[in-house]
This record gives structure tokens, sequence and C-alpha cells, in this order.
């Protein structure tokens, strides 16, 4: 269900790293939660974001939730797709789902997230 | 069921509600000459008086509302709306007053405001109020812009605010509006606020904590003057969101707890009419430091007339047009001159009791995150129903067959599948009863018969709408065929 190559936050954001590309988007467990996507809020490219700091929000049919940057960097592209098709989130959180890519500020961002399967693991504690 | 059509459907060319005689004087034609005045309006349905007047009744007929039963959203306080209230506003000197008229022609609806400032400060345990703001969500903001402007005058703005997320979910719009940046403080396992954690993130870079007492959950901050030494020490101001007085009433009051700033609801804890039946009113209220800063005029009483005072150099200015929603504020005031001092505390005392009753009736058949004791709402979710691919959306439509209108949903986000229940002190033992039964009922049909909730609503005039669609496609303009 999660990638292995991925990274996870405990707010439930994915990272996947290609060189010092980083892609960032929502879990599965995320988007089952927040039900059908309906608006991503996507932030401006050349934008500067710091760990923790607001992406961006996105909007289900329940609930209006903000997306954490779990790395440091600039916002080299936004996945303008979801203007048109929000259920991407839903159908596929991992892949066409995709929210932003940010060119890296500090690759040592990425030791403090959790691996596929310690992230699987902290979603047995979070379902108990 | 028969569709009803839209008003623009059932017009016909030439059609109308009534004729006015013929002129038999000769017509003054450019009386409104230079004026911003349409030539023609097209489009605008043409249709008899008792067309009208049917269209609107059968409208109205599929419509719930809390004159017809239960209306148990969690954190909305859908109290009934007594009609005497509607009775003294709709009195001519309220009603037909001017807000430009001369103060000397408007003495009583002076005293009114007057009346009703001293009145929430007495409940509230504050210094002073303001009636302007038009709703919860400015009261908020209003309470931003005040802490803002102490602030700024001894020197420093300060950057952030503190909110848990427990908080009511305007609260976060309300400090971004201001300019704040937002913090969350995470809920500890009994669903109040983390003091560690809050104790870690007061810095002198905090302005405020937006906190609700009882918050979301229902859960009174038993920490709350802890809560408000922790960010008076490192001078930050306590705002309450008073969306949730209606626990408190008579009872306690936030001035007592460390509130700095409050906005109190009347159209929540003092039974004004709510969502689509009239405009809110979110009065602020504040400790003595903060009074300079209050919007204008403020109403005071000199040489025994009351007077608009402009004069206050420290304001904030006007948040509001005139004098906020008058007639609201008269309603309000009906309210609690009806019921009295004992009265209002009996407010409190029912709701929460009314709360406890379905809490404790309930809780063997739906799932409690937080068992923590709860004020006058209480949050279940659909955690033993999820085991039968039951969700708690399939629990409120069906709610809806069985002629409750459904709780809050999915909201506070810390529980997941939420439902948030408010009966409020309307409800009698009588109709309290009805909704646990409905409740019982649904949880029963989830075990043995969960395709009927999954399908539900089956009795009511429209089946379950596509939600989805509707927000990622909404079509809000009606155009006619060409």
């Amino acid at each position: 269900m999660y990638p292995n190559n991925y990274h996870y936050t405990k707010d439930h954001e994915w990272v996947a790293v290609n060189g010092d590309t980083a892609t960032v988007g929502i879990t599965d467990y995320a988007q089952n939660h927040l039900g059908d996507v309906v608006y991503i809020e996507l932030p401006a490219v050349g934008k500067h974001l710091d760990v923790h700091q607001t992406i961006g929000s996105i909007e289900s049919v329940k609930a209006v939730s903000e997306v954490f940057s779990p790395v440091s960097g600039e916002v080299v592209e936004a996945n303008i797709e979801l203007n048109n098709s929000p259920e991407a989130v839903n159908q596929d959180p991992h892949g066409k789902g995709w929210i932003i890519r940010l060119k890296m500020k500090n690759k040592g961002d990425l030791q403090a997230l959790m691996s596929a399967a310690d992230y699987e693991k902290y979603l047995e504690g979070l379902e108990a | 069921m028969i569709r009803e059509p839209l008003i623009f459907e059932i017009s016909d060319k030439g059609k109308r509600a009534f004729r006015l005689p013929k002129l038999d004087i000769k017509a003054k034609k450019a009386l409104f000459e230079g004026l911003a005045i349409r030539d023609a309006i097209t489009d605008f349905p043409q249709v008899s008086e008792v067309e009208v007047v049917r269209h609107f009744t059968r409208l109205s007929q599929q419509n719930y509302c809390v004159d017809l039963g239960i209306y148990p959203l969690g954190s909305c306080t859908m109290k009934y709306n007594p009609k005497v209230n509607e009775k003294v506003a709709a009195l001519d000197g309220f009603a037909q007053s001017h807000p430009l008229a001369p103060v000397d022609m408007v003495q009583g609806n002076l005293e009114v405001i007057k009346l009703v400032e001293d009145y929430l400060g007495e409940i509230a345990g504050m210094n002073a109020f303001t009636l302007q703001p038009s709703a919860g969500a400015q009261g908020e903001l209003t309470g931003m812009m005040l802490i803002h402007a102490c602030h700024e005058a001894r020197g420093n703005p300060r950057k952030i605010v503190l909110i848990p997320d427990s908080a009511h979910g305007t609260n976060p719009s309300s400090a971004h509006l201001c300019g704040y940046t937002v913090q969350e403080i995470k809920s500890n396992e009994n669903g109040t606020v983390d003091l560690e954690d809050l104790a870690q993130r007061m810095t002198e870079d905090v302005a405020a904590l937006m906190v609700t007492n009882p918050n979301t959950l229902g859960v009174f901050e038993y920490d709350i003057c802890k809560i408000a030494e922790i960010v008076h020490t490192k001078g930050g101001f306590v705002y309450m969101d008073g969306a949730n007085m209606n626990a408190l009433t008579g009872i306690c009051r936030p001035g007592d707890m460390g509130v700095d700033v409050i906005h109190i609801n009347l159209h929540k804890t003092f039974s004004t009419p709510h969502g689509g039946g009239g405009p809110g009113s979110g009065p602020v209220g504040v400790k003595a430091v903060l009074e300079p800063y209050l919007p204008i005029p403020r109403v005071e009483m000199k040489d025994d007339v009351y007077v608009l005072n402009f004069d206050r150099p420290g304001s904030i200015g006007r948040v509001r047009s005139f004098h906020g929603n008058f007639l609201v504020v008269v309603k309000a005031l009906a309210y609690m001159l009806s019921l009295g001092p004992d009265g209002i505390r009996e407010i409190a005392e029912m709701a929460v009791l009314n709360a406890n009753y379905i809490r404790k009736s309930l809780e063997k058949d739906f799932h409690l995150k937080y068992t923590t004791p709860t004020l006058h709402e209480c949050v279940f979710s659909d955690k033993l129903q999820k085991d039968h691919g039951v969700s708690n959306l399939d629990i409120a439509k069906r709610l809806i067959d069985l002629g409750v209108h459904p709780p809050t949903m999915s909201f506070p986000l810390i529980v997941h599948g939420a439902l948030m229940i408010e009966p409020t002190e309307t409800e009698s033992r009588r109709d309290l009863d009805m909704f646990i039964e409905a409740m019982k009922q649904i949880a029963r049909e989830a075990k043995e018969d969960p395709g009927i909730l999954k399908s539900a609503p089956h009795q009511s005039y429209v089946r379950r709408l596509d939600e989805t669609t509707a927000a990622r496609n909404p079509i809000v303009k009606w155009e006619r065929e060409k």
C-alpha cells in the first residue's frame, strides 16, 4: 500500500526523492479520512517553504485541512492538473495525486521522516 | 414526488399579482433622469399571487426547522426562538426607527444597547461590550483587532496566535485575517489543552491564545485559570470563543477565569433566529485594559441623556455600519428579561442535563472517543458502525427518514467520523427520547440491515445528494434554455 521508497510524516504527507527534487503528496490514509477531495489550494512556483510550513489547504466534502511541507526548499512545480481533477488525490494519492515538487534545501530534513514500515506501524497505533 | 419547479420555470408572459389602475393624471417622465435606473427588467418571473404563495409555501413545507422538532447540531446551539422576542422586536419604536435618527428621538433604542451591553458584561464577567459585530466570526476578528491595537500601542503587535485543535473552526481564519500566524496546540488524552505544549509555545511573540470553553468536544477546560496565567505571564491575552456560553450562563463567568476578550453569539445563547431565519449578532466583551480600543460610537449616559461618543482616539473604528443588527439585540434583551437571572442559570443547567441524558442513553450504542465528562454537547463517532461498513454520513441520512435533523458531522477533526450532538435546553424528555430511540434503531440497523442506511434517506423530498459533484462543479445561476 505505502511505497517503500517514500518518506512519511505524522501529518500524513509523503515525500518521494529524486536527486535533490522532492515530490510531496498526502497519503492514502489521509485521503480516505478526508473523503472526496473537491479543491486543492496550490502554492506559487518559486515560493520558499520551511519544514512544516503550510503548502496550501485541501478541501473535501467533510473538511478543510492544511498540508504541511515535510522538507524545506523552493517550489519548482505545482500539480495544476489538480485544479481540474481534484479526484486524483483520492484515486491515486501516491502517484497522479502529487501536490508539489520542491528543490530541496537540506537533505537532512528527510532524517526526521518515517519509512513505509514505520508509518504503517504509526497508523496501527492511531486506529487502536 | 413531483419536483417543485423554480419560480422562473412557472413564469408566463403577462401574468402578474396585481394591476394598478390607469393613471388619470399626466405622467411625469423625467423624474429620475440621470439616475442609474434600468429601462426594462428582463427575465423577471411573471406569476400570479396565488402561484407565488403556493410556490413558497410548498418550499417551506419541504424544509426542516426548529419549530418542527429537535435540531441537534453540535456547536450551533439551535434552540427554540421564543415568539415573544419577535413581538417585541416588531414594536414600531424599534422596527420603524431610523439608524441615523437624532439621538433625542431614539433614547429608548440607545437604552436597549446600553442595557444589553451591561447585562452581557454581568453574565460574562467583562467590563465593557460592543454590539456592532454582525455574527460570531466578525466578533472573533474584532476581538483580534482589539488585541492587535493594544499590543501595537505597547510597541509590539506580536506575530503569533495559539489555537487548540479543539477550538471552533472559524478561530484560525479570524486570527489569520488579522495578520497573525496561527500555531496549533494539541489536545491531551482528556480532550483539553495540553499545558506543557502551551507553556512551550507561549513566547513573547505570541499575541493571544484563542480558546473555546467548553471546547468543541463539550469538555470544560478545567485548567483555564492556569492556562490564563501561562499566557498572561508572557504578556499575551486570552481570547475566549463564547459560542458555547449556553453551557455556562449564570453558573460561572469567563471574566473570572482570566479571559480578556470574549465574543458571544446572540443567535445561539440568547435565542435569536439562526441560519436562514435571521442575521446573527456577535457582541464582543473586554476587560478594562482593552476598552479604549472598542469600536465607535459608544453609547454613553451624559446629563441623564444617552449620547453617542465618537471621540475615542484609541478606537479601532467601526466594524459595522450603524449599530450592528439592532433588532437581533432587541430580541436578545426580550429573552434575557423574560427569563430573569434564575432563568438564565436554568438555561445552562437544562442544556447540560439534556446533553448528558443523550450521552448516557447512547453510550453503549455509539463510540465515545473522549470519556471526559461533557457539558452541553457530546461527540460520538461511527467507530462501532464502521465494522458494518456504515459511516457517520449514512447515520445522518437515516435520521432524516426518522424525522430528525442530523447532528453536526465530521467535526471536530480530532474525532474521526464524528457525530456532534447538542440538544439545547429546548427539548422535552419526550423529544429527547424520540431522538434517542431513532439513534438506537440506527445502531440496530447497522448490524442487521446496513443496506437500509447506505441508501438512506428513503422518505425525504430528495434522496441522497451528490455532494462531491455539487462542490466540484457548482451551478449557482439558473439560465433559461435558449
